[in-house]
Parts: C-alpha cells; structure tokens; sequence
C-alpha cells in the first residue's frame, strides 16, 4: 500500500519525528503516528496541543515533588496544608499538581510508608514525572504488597522491626506521595540544599533520603 | 443492609485464610493485571529514558482524556488494556499496550475507522523508509 | 452528601465477588477484613466510567487498613506491618459482629 489511495487531506508539515531516522519504524510506532496524525487531521487536537503537552510532559521531574518535601521539612503549617491537600499546598509553591488527589503520606519514626499500584501504575507523574521502569514492573507490583521488608531491602532499605511498614496500593482516583523523615544531621541546610536530599525513591517510599554525614 | 451472605459458588470464598480456596480456582479467578501478591523474581531496577514516541502516547492519552475533549476516560484505557488479554503484558512494552488500548478504543467509539488507520499507517510507514532511503540507510 | 455507611474505626470486609471486567477491588485483597482508617471521599465509579458511563451515582471511597498476617497467614514480617487501600463503597460489607 501507498500514498496513493486517493485520501487528499491536506498535509502540514508533521509536527513530530520519528525518533530514530536511520531505523525502520516499529508495529507500534507507525500506530503511534498514524493515530496523531489522524486526531490532528479530524481536528480533535492541535499539532500544537501535542507539542505543548510534550513540553509539559518534559517539564515534570522528581525536582516538583522534592521542593514540596523540602519546604514541609522547614514549615510546620505548609506541611499541615499538605497533608490536608496536597494539590493545593503544591499550588502555592507554583507547581500544578493537576485535578487527580494527590495525598501525602508522612512517614514517622513508627511507620514507613511506601505506594505501589498492583492493578496498574498509578503514580503522581505531576509532582514526580514519569515513573520508573521498575515502578510499572511485574516484580514490584506481585512482591511489594507480600513482602515489603524484602522489597526494600532490595533497594538497600532496611527497616527495623519495630516500625511498622506501611504500604500504600494506589486503587481509587487518587496518588500517593511519601513524605520522608527529615534527616537529622541537617540542621543548617537551607530549603534549596534540602530539597537536593529528597530523591524521586523516597517520595515513593522504597528507600530513605541521603543523610550528608553519613 | 442486613449481612451479606457471601457467595456459595465457589468453594470458600469469603474464607479470610488463602489457603481455603484451590489454587486452581484462585489463578482462574485472577485477571492477569491483578498481580498483587504472587511469586516473582528480584525488583530489575534498570530504567530507561522515555523514547519521543513513548512520550507522545502519553500526550495523546492526555489530551483525549483531559476535561477539556473527554474522548476516553482514563479507566478505559486501563480496561482496554487490560482486555489486550495476558499476552499483552510478556510481549508488549509499557506505551505498545498503551497506543494498542487507546487505536481500539478509539475505533470503538467511532473517532477513527479501521481502514483510514491502516491507509495513514502505510502512509506513515512508506513516508519514513522513503527518509531512510533518502539519508542512504534503507 | 449522604452519611457514610461504614464510619472510621469501623471493621469491614472486601467482598469475595470474582464478576468479569475492569474491577477495582485487588483480587488478594477480597475476603480480607480489615478497618476503615478514614474516609476518601466521594467519587465516580472506576467500573462504570471504564465502559464510558460517567454520569452514575458517586461512591463514598473508603481507606481501609488491613494488618498483613490477615492478608498472608505467612507473612514474613512482623505482624504490625499493614497494607491500606482505597475501596469503593460497593466493595465493602460489615465484618464487625462475627470473628474472622
């Protein structure tokens, strides 16, 4: 089959690229561009509503969800508006956390919580991006929700036996954001040094955050 | 709401201990998806940075199921792919089974029929080995 | 918004129900007892909006705590380790009055 079985949609210049030039397209990349490219066709969505929503796509990195986790370390009321509503709190630091719940799990010297989503991958991707790899994968959602303390300390995470693990199964139209402990040792940091200690893996509870003396 | 006497169909459902149930009833039971709780090996923690083509899978999933258009509802998607069947989960990557879910339920709602996705598809496809071959690599 | 049917504290079972489709109740989680911790909210019926019907009853979304030696009688970790999930209402029956 070719161009020519008589379509005559008129054609702007595509809005997007294959990723790699030089190698045949995959079964499922030319669907992925055949499907764009017929929205964009039909009107349902601009090429520049794709482009934009990649640019916001892009724009999410774990970094949105460590500067919240940073200023509830340093400010006892902002970390109350945060459990009370994550979205809201995350607005008045000018991250947008979008319409889906996010709630905040604070973790204490008694319990560690950690969030998997065992019917698929729900994950805050707007306060963390994209989720990892391992987050989606078979492992992680059979075993985390059986054997938690093994899981993490696959993740060289080990936990005492008097705190209790907690973990959290994303089910409903809600997200989970693990509020880790604030090191000690970390005193004289300020909100900016803080926020570099809080990696993407202790918002989703599977390891600690980097205490600088040790 | 007087109790609930639980369904007899099934040898001990109800029974608050896993064991009850025959193993054999249980995995007929479970949907592939549903993969809480069973045997598997070490957490792999390699991650890979998401490819442009991956990215726009979501961007599309966004776009279709933001407030503003309301195509497809996200819980769709998840019963769309889920209904790629077990298959889906050893053969397909994580976006295959998302663009695979979304091209159904797009040609279920009537958004885009089967034969103008198999004419753009060709179309698509023709167009990028014609780039191949003018860059000397086909 | 109507009273909630199971209030916090209260001991509630997940229904041991296997129909077809897109269902939100985990499959090892069904039987199990566990309490409600709070309570979500109220939202649209994940079941209903996966087959393109949003215009349903709202369900009151119920966080129930449920202790892992109840969820796996073998459970390798100490047995105050526990598992929360969000259920829906449908999901959920009273538990309290009979000894698991």
């Amino acid at each position: 089959m070719s161009d020519s079985h008589g379509h005559s949609h008129p054609h702007g210049p595509h809005p997007f690229q294959p990723d790699v030039e030089d190698a045949p397209l995959t079964h499922y990349q030319i669907l992925q561009l055949a499907v764009a490219e017929l929205l964009i066709e039909k009107g349902v969505f601009s090429g520049g509503d794709l482009r934009r929503t990649l640019e916001a796509i892009d724009s999410r990195s774990p970094a949105d969800g460590a500067k919240v986790v940073a200023r509830a370390w340093v400010d006892p009321d902002f970390k109350a508006r945060l459990l009370a509503d994550t979205n809201a709190a995350a607005a008045e630091l000018g991250v947008d956390a979008g319409t889906i719940p996010i709630t905040t799990v604070e973790n204490t010297p008694g319990i560690h919580n950690v969030i998997v989503c065992t019917l698929c991958s729900c994950y805050p991707r707007l306060l963390l991006g994209l989720p990892p790899d391992w987050y989606k994968s078979r492992a992680y959602r059979s075993r985390l929700v059986r054997e938690p303390r093994a899981v993490l300390a696959e993740f060289g995470t080990a936990l005492a036996d008097d705190i209790e693990v907690r973990v959290q199964d994303s089910t409903a139209e809600l997200r989970y954001l693990v509020l880790p402990m604030r090191p000690a040792g970390t005193g004289g940091m300020d909100e900016d040094a803080l926020a570099r200690l809080v990696t993407r893996d202790c918002m989703i509870g599977v390891t600690l955050p980097d205490n600088p003396d040790t | 709401m007087p109790e609930i006497s639980l369904p007899s169909l099934l040898p001990g459902a109800g029974v608050t201990h896993n064991c009850v149930m025959p193993a054999d009833d249980k995995t007929r039971l479970r949907r592939h998806h549903d993969m809480g709780g069973l045997d598997a090996g070490p957490v792999e923690r390699s991650e890979h940075d998401y490819a442009p083509w991956e990215k726009c899978v979501d961007a599309i999933l966004r776009l279709l199921s933001g407030p503003k258009r309301g195509v497809l509802q996200i819980d769709e998607l998840r019963r769309g792919i889920e209904d790629l069947g077990p298959g889906a989960y050893d053969e397909l990557s994580y976006y295959e089974r998302w663009i695979a879910a979304i091209s159904n339920l797009l040609i279920e709602k009537g958004v885009i029929s089967i034969d103008e996705l198999g004419r753009k598809m060709a179309e698509v496809e023709a167009r990028h080995e014609a780039e191949r071959a003018k860059g000397g690599k086909a | 918004m109507s009273a909630p049917r199971f209030p916090p504290g209260a001991t509630v079972r997940i229904r041991s129900a296997f129909p077809p489709g897109h269902v939100r109740a985990p499959w090892y989680l069904r039987g199990r007892t566990g309490a409600v911790s709070h309570i979500v909210g109220e939202m649209g019926n994940p079941e209903e909006f996966a087959y393109g019907r949003c215009d349903g009853p709202k369900l009151t979304v119920y966080r129930v705590r449920v202790r892992q030696p109840d969820i796996w009688p073998d459970y390798a970790g100490p047995p105050h380790d526990t598992l929360a999930v969000d259920v829906y209402e449908n999901w959920l029956e009273p538990a309290g009055e009979e000894a698991p």
